[in-house]
């Protein structure tokens, strides 16, 4: 009986193997580019371009999207009996990638850590649902991985590379003429552009900073609810995300149906959140939904009021200890105090998120007293480098008046002609 | 007290020649002084290195560490590690200088050529100095400078990799290379120098002051005006003097300019951008970067190192090439001690302000 089992699955196997050594077409010449490296655009498909392509790297050929037969040099190798598919449907492209790439068992010869899920997610997506309700001008597989040329995400050229996303984002959406009718705005990506995280990812070079497809989602993209902002932005600001879910502000929040952290900090355009944003005037957020005077307003002003006062007296230390290290002086003890002057710093900014004054003033007194002590380390290496400089003094006098005195006695020893006798 | 001493010691009859010792005196003499600064300077060097021993730790998980507790810590523990520092720059220094005018007042020729040649070793033991105490303190710029010097060493055909594994105590510079260096800077190197410097003085005291060939020329000629200052208490008075001048320029430098120490090694952190050596060893650095990749079918640091080696050899034999008065070798030696002076100059300047 498990001999017929064992069999049955070596047959299955070879059926396996046979098809998809057509499907990846191991092909020992290929007509196709021959052509259609002579082609123009859009037809051209040049050995340079597909050669670049992670497909034909892994030796898949054009046969497993198109069909046909590229070992034919006449043009019978692109007739039907050939199972010759020409240029794919917009509509079917997903599913065709879907053939491969949704197959964990064929993807796993190839890259066993590659998710296989894309065209499930693709069809919750926004982009997946129009093309099932036919409309074709949303983006499909090729719009965004390219065509022919496709490069895996991790390589810098790719279309999908994380440095190269928000760009690619951008060929529909900053396009007000393609985005025409779904009446949602174009200047997501130059508002991005402006943004802190931009700043982190293409400024600093920190790859796991947010671009497009890290809030939206890639494959399955679409923009969160109103409800779910917090969870998309707590997947990175942890501690503000716990802070804000146990503040007074979340039930205020869901009640007006503000979307969370994007009510004060935007969402492409989001600049680096300073302390003016506690500022009553323009620059601040407060003052939006509340009352000059209430009850807010002044715990407000008095957030504001501690960490401008923790932030100037870093600075006053931070100058301070210039001046030292200037001087010479040793203060690396000091910095680390100020260091930590700074982790509590941010960590009340943080706190802030809980608008809760006593939470906030306890992070901005440890703050305020590892401050104290930086500045007392700077004040005392200036004090030292004074006492120094005063030791200094007294011993280049004394030196001098040695070697004065060394001078006078030579000249006392040798009145007239100083130290010289005849050979 | 010194007839008690006399009468045990002969006291007398032992400092008999130092009271018989004279100095040539004529307008060139003050460069007598460079080299009892440099001995000066070597005390001090010996004396603050015994007292930064009392709290140093030489291993790289406490090196850096104990350096920050001398300067910030321990009671005049800044300046000893200050003069240290100074010292050992200001010693090098000196050595130059005291080598340069040797060589430009032709102190070396016959029968001083002994003088000279463990003047020469005495130099370069003094950059053996530089190149391991600087390693010491294991902050950052020492680490990474330590690297690019031991991987230059390691370039020396044939012999230049075991070197450079000796040197290191295995393939990189490590907590291993820190102890080595150690010995070297504390044992090795103070034993062998403290026995040259005897050796040189001893030279120095047999042969006396040289009289530079213009001044000698001028004595011969009128024997009249010839004149001489007797070593003590004369010269040795005017040798305190200058001690004295050194100490406070010391001092100077080290109240107004303390020596830094930098951010604690990390190995596995990037080299800083730009990084040099000390100044002493600039202008080797920058000859070494300015060699093509490729000379001929010659590596171009292995030809610089090799070059550096021949130059080296045939600075330590100079005297042996100005044997005749007036001959085509003393023209050649001048030549070379000028080109030295200009190359040395304009090769540090150029590192310095090249990126």
């Amino acid at each position: 009986m498990w001999r017929n089992r064992i069999a049955w699955r070596l047959w299955a196997g070879a059926v396996f193997l046979a098809l998809f050594a057509g499907r990846s077409g191991a092909q020992t010449s290929n007509t196709c580019i021959d052509c259609h490296s002579s082609l123009d655009p859009p037809l051209q498909v040049t050995a340079d371009k597909f050669t670049a392509d992670i497909h034909a790297q892994k030796g898949l050929g054009c046969t497993g999207c198109h069909g046909g037969d590229p070992s034919d040099p006449s043009m019978d190798a692109m007739s039907k009996a050939r199972g010759f598919r020409g240029k794919i449907d917009r509509k079917q492209i997903p599913a065709l990638c879907g053939t491969c790439h949704a197959n964990g068992d064929f993807m796993r010869q190839y890259n066993p850590s590659l998710r296989t899920d894309q065209l499930s997610q693709y069809g919750t997506s926004v982009h997946g649902k129009l093309l099932a309700k036919g409309d074709t001008r949303v983006a499909v597989c090729i719009d965004c991985h390219s065509v022919h040329d496709i490069r895996p995400s991790r390589d810098s050229r790719s279309t999908v590379h994380p440095l190269n996303v928000a760009q690619t984002c951008a060929r529909c959406h900053a396009d007000p003429e393609h985005m025409k009718g779904y009446s949602i705005p174009t200047d997501q990506f130059a508002k991005y552009n402006t943004s802190v995280h931009h700043d982190a990812l293409v400024v600093r070079g920190d790859l796991s900073a947010p671009t497009c497809t890290t809030c939206h989602g890639n494959h399955g993209a679409a923009p969160p609810g109103v409800g779910a902002v917090h969870n998309v932005c707590s997947t990175c600001h942890v501690f503000q995300d716990q802070m804000f879910q146990k503040s007074t502000h979340k039930a205020a929040f869901q009640a007006a149906n503000l979307p969370g952290c994007v009510t004060c900090h935007s969402n492409h355009g989001i600049t680096h959140a300073t302390d003016a944003k506690l500022e009553a005037g323009p620059q601040g957020v407060c003052m939006q939904c509340h009352k000059p005077g209430d009850s807010c307003d002044q715990a407000r002003a008095a957030f504001l009021k501690g960490l401008t006062g923790l932030d100037e007296a870093i600075k006053d230390a931070d100058r301070l200890l210039g001046v030292a290290e200037s001087s010479g002086m040793e203060v690396s003890q000091a910095r680390l105090e100020e260091d930590q002057a700074r982790d509590d710093l941010t960590k009340a900014r943080v706190t802030i998120h809980s608008f809760r004054k006593e939470l906030v003033d306890q992070d901005i007194q440890a703050g305020l007293n590892v401050t104290a002590k930086s500045l007392q380390g700077a004040q005392a290496a200036l004090a030292e480098r004074d006492y120094r400089r005063k030791g200094l003094g007294i011993s280049l006098i004394a030196i001098l008046a040695v070697v004065a005195g060394l001078w006078l006695y030579i000249r006392q020893i040798e009145p007239k002609s100083p130290g010289v006798s005849h050979r | 007290m010194r007839s008690w001493l006399d009468e045990r010691l002969g006291l007398d009859e032992l400092l008999a020649p130092l009271r018989e010792k004279s100095v040539p005196q004529h307008k060139l003499s003050h460069w007598y002084f460079l080299g009892g600064i440099t001995l000066f300077l070597f005390a001090i060097q010996v004396c603050t290195g015994i007292l930064l021993l009392l709290y140093y730790r030489p291993s790289a998980g406490e090196a850096f560490e104990s350096v920050q507790y001398i300067m910030t810590r321990v009671q005049f523990g800044w300046l000893v590690r200050s003069i240290h520092s100074w010292a050992a720059n200001l010693m090098i220094f000196t050595a130059f200088a005291h080598m340069f005018s040797v060589l430009f007042l032709r102190a070396y020729r016959k029968p001083r050529e002994l003088t000279w040649l463990s003047g020469m070793i005495l130099l370069f033991l003094a950059l053996g100095f530089g190149f391991s105490g600087y390693l010491l303190p294991w902050n950052t710029l020492a680490f990474f400078a330590t690297k690019v010097g031991t991987e230059i060493t390691g370039q020396v055909p044939f012999i230049g990799h075991r070197t450079m594994i000796f040197l290191r105590g295995g393939e990189e510079v490590t907590g291993a290379t820190l102890t080595r260096f150690f010995g070297f800077h504390v044992a090795l190197l103070p034993g062998i120098t403290t026995f040259l410097v005897l050796v040189h003085l001893l030279l120095v005291q047999k042969f006396g002051m040289s009289v530079p060939t213009s001044v000698e020329e001028k004595w011969r000629a009128s024997p009249g005006e010839a004149k001489e200052m007797k070593f003590f208490p004369n010269f040795f008075l005017r040798e305190l003097m200058a001690w004295y001048i050194a100490l406070g320029v010391l001092g100077a430098l080290a109240a107004l300019s303390p020596w830094g120490l930098g951010t604690k090694a990390d190995p596995f952190a990037p080299a800083p951008a730009g990084i040099k050596p000390e100044w002493y060893f600039l202008f080797m650095f920058q000859t070494l970067k300015l060699i093509p990749a490729k000379v001929w079918f010659l590596d171009g640091e292995v030809l610089g190192i090799l070059l550096f080696g021949v130059a080296g050899l045939i600075w330590i034999l100079l005297p042996f090439f100005d044997r005749k008065p007036g001959g085509r070798g003393r023209r050649m030696v001048l030549g070379a001690g000028i080109f030295a002076v200009a190359y040395i100059l304009a090769m540090t300047v150029y590192g310095y302000v090249a990126k």
